[in-house]
């Protein structure tokens, strides 16, 4: 058991533990998720052929803003109470542990995400193709939001406003998953089939499963200076 | 042994870079002023007027030189950023925040007159084309990068955040620019073209050329006048920069 991922895991497995005695947290993300969407119909109107054809762009930005959520606690306690230095200075590997990090912050707030959008998507009169090729996308993309957005949230730690300065940072990053993941349902719909766009969304989240751990560990390392 | 080696590292300590700038800036700053005047009269009196955008378009002298400087400013800061990491030298995160303003003024210059222009010619002032969404678009990363730097008290966390932030970016541009494309065609929506017409005259060309060379002076003299600021700024307990004042 002691291989060479064992940070990674016990990592993993400390966070998930956390998120489960607050599990507020997430339902508080996920409820956050579900409103935002249920907004939009409430602005735009209820005619489904219109609802149809916005409903994977408003599950999309629905998982952009719920992700943005949650990753502001993604080092910030940890900082807080001295844990994070803890983990650099240890002598396992501090990309891996903030690889662990991330996957959880991912199970506990991109995974929800996805469950509950064919539900979501349903309200929006969606087909069951769609559906499925909706859900499909928001799995390979929401790991993607959570691993670019943990760049971020070691940019911002312990800075004044980090908040609101976190999502200027980030959410322009976003812009590639959000046109390939929303596109991917819109363009099998216009026949062009969903595999182009549901092919680059894995290389997307490829590229950054190889970067992303090791450049937060670089801004993780230059905030705890 | 290597001359030109010991030169380089040499200006890369703000105390010798200081005056050096100081004795540049008067040189860029008026190549600039001889720029644009020659320029601006080359595009708005010498250039012929069009033949189908009639003299709207003439906002292309300020146009392309301004999309030009803002996408190249945005590579010379991910140049100096990636310098900074390498080298720890604290004069390339100087230079790096010295040049975001300028990119930022220039990408949205760029924006302004291309809607100023998009309206006699496309009858919008804005149109959801690749281009113009990918220039939003790193004006939102300037932003960023501003914002991040003016949050963080320590100026070297600030540089070294910004530095990690600029390079992100940087990888970013291309994936950004091409997801748009593809989202554009995608969507079938403003079909239109920003393509140049192939036979430019050459007056035009030369108008163009002109304010380019102008802009590059421009943010030349600019980013050394900031940099300046920003080492008297974090030098100022320095002996030297106390003797400087005191002249």
């Amino acid at each position: 058991m002691n291989g060479l991922l064992y940070p990674f895991q016990q990592s993993v497995r400390r966070d998930l533990l956390l998120a489960a005695r607050h599990k507020t947290e997430i339902v508080t993300a996920l409820f956050f998720f579900v409103i935002v969407v249920n907004l939009l119909p409430l602005g735009i109107g209820p005619d489904p052929d219109l609802l149809r054809k916005i409903a994977p762009g408003a599950l999309w930005i629905g998982a952009l803003l719920a992700t943005l959520l949650g990753l502001q606690r993604l080092f910030a306690p940890d900082h807080a109470d001295g844990t994070l230095e803890q983990m650099a200075l240890s002598p396992q590997s501090f990309t891996l542990l903030v690889a662990g990090k991330i996957l959880a912050h991912w199970v506990v707030a991109g995974l929800p995400v996805v469950l509950i959008a064919p539900v979501l998507g349903l309200q929006f009169d969606l087909s069951g193709r769609s559906l499925l090729i909706l859900t499909v996308s928001l799995l390979l993309g929401t790991p993607i939001l959570s691993l670019i957005g943990a760049v971020g949230a070691a940019l911002t730690l312990g800075v004044r406003g980090s908040g609101a300065l976190l999502s200027l940072l980030i959410l322009p990053l976003y812009i590639p998953a959000l046109i390939f993941g929303a596109g991917a349902v819109e363009a099998d719909l216009a026949g062009l089939g969903s595999e182009g766009h549901l092919s680059l969304l894995a290389a997307l989240l490829v590229v950054s499963t190889f970067f992303a751990p090791w450049v937060t560990t670089v801004a993780l390392r230059v905030a705890l200076e | 042994m290597n001359h030109s080696l010991v030169n380089w590292f040499k200006f890369a300590s703000p105390a010798s870079f200081y005056p050096l700038v100081g004795r540049l800036i008067p040189f860029f700053a008026t190549a600039a002023a001889i720029l644009t005047i020659a320029g601006l009269w080359v595009g708005l009196v010498v250039a012929p007027t069009d033949a189908q955008q009639g003299e709207g378009y003439r906002i292309i002298f300020v146009h392309v030189p301004a999309s030009w400087m803002s996408m190249f400013i945005y590579c010379v800061m991910a140049f100096w950023a990636a310098l900074g990491l390498a080298f720890n030298t604290r004069l390339s995160g100087m230079m790096t925040s010295a040049l975001a303003p300028t990119g930022a003024l220039f990408a949205f210059l760029s924006l302004w007159t291309g809607a100023l222009w998009g309206k006699p010619m496309w009858g919008a002032w804005w149109v959801w084309d690749a281009r113009l969404t990918s220039q939003l678009i790193l004006f939102f990363l300037y932003l960023g990068f501003i914002a991040l730097q003016a949050a963080i008290d320590d100026p070297r966390r600030a540089d070294k955040a910004g530095a990690i932030l600029a390079l992100v970016g940087v990888i970013n541009v291309p994936i950004i620019y091409f997801s748009v494309q593809w989202w554009n065609t995608l969507h079938q929506g403003a079909s239109v073209s920003m393509t140049k017409a192939p036979s430019m005259a050459h007056t035009m060309l030369l108008g163009m050329l002109l304010m380019a060379l102008a802009f590059w002076a421009y943010t030349i003299a600019v980013a050394l006048m900031r940099v300046r600021c920003i080492i008297l700024e974090r030098e100022l307990t320095s002996g030297w920069v106390k003797k400087n004042a005191m002249e």
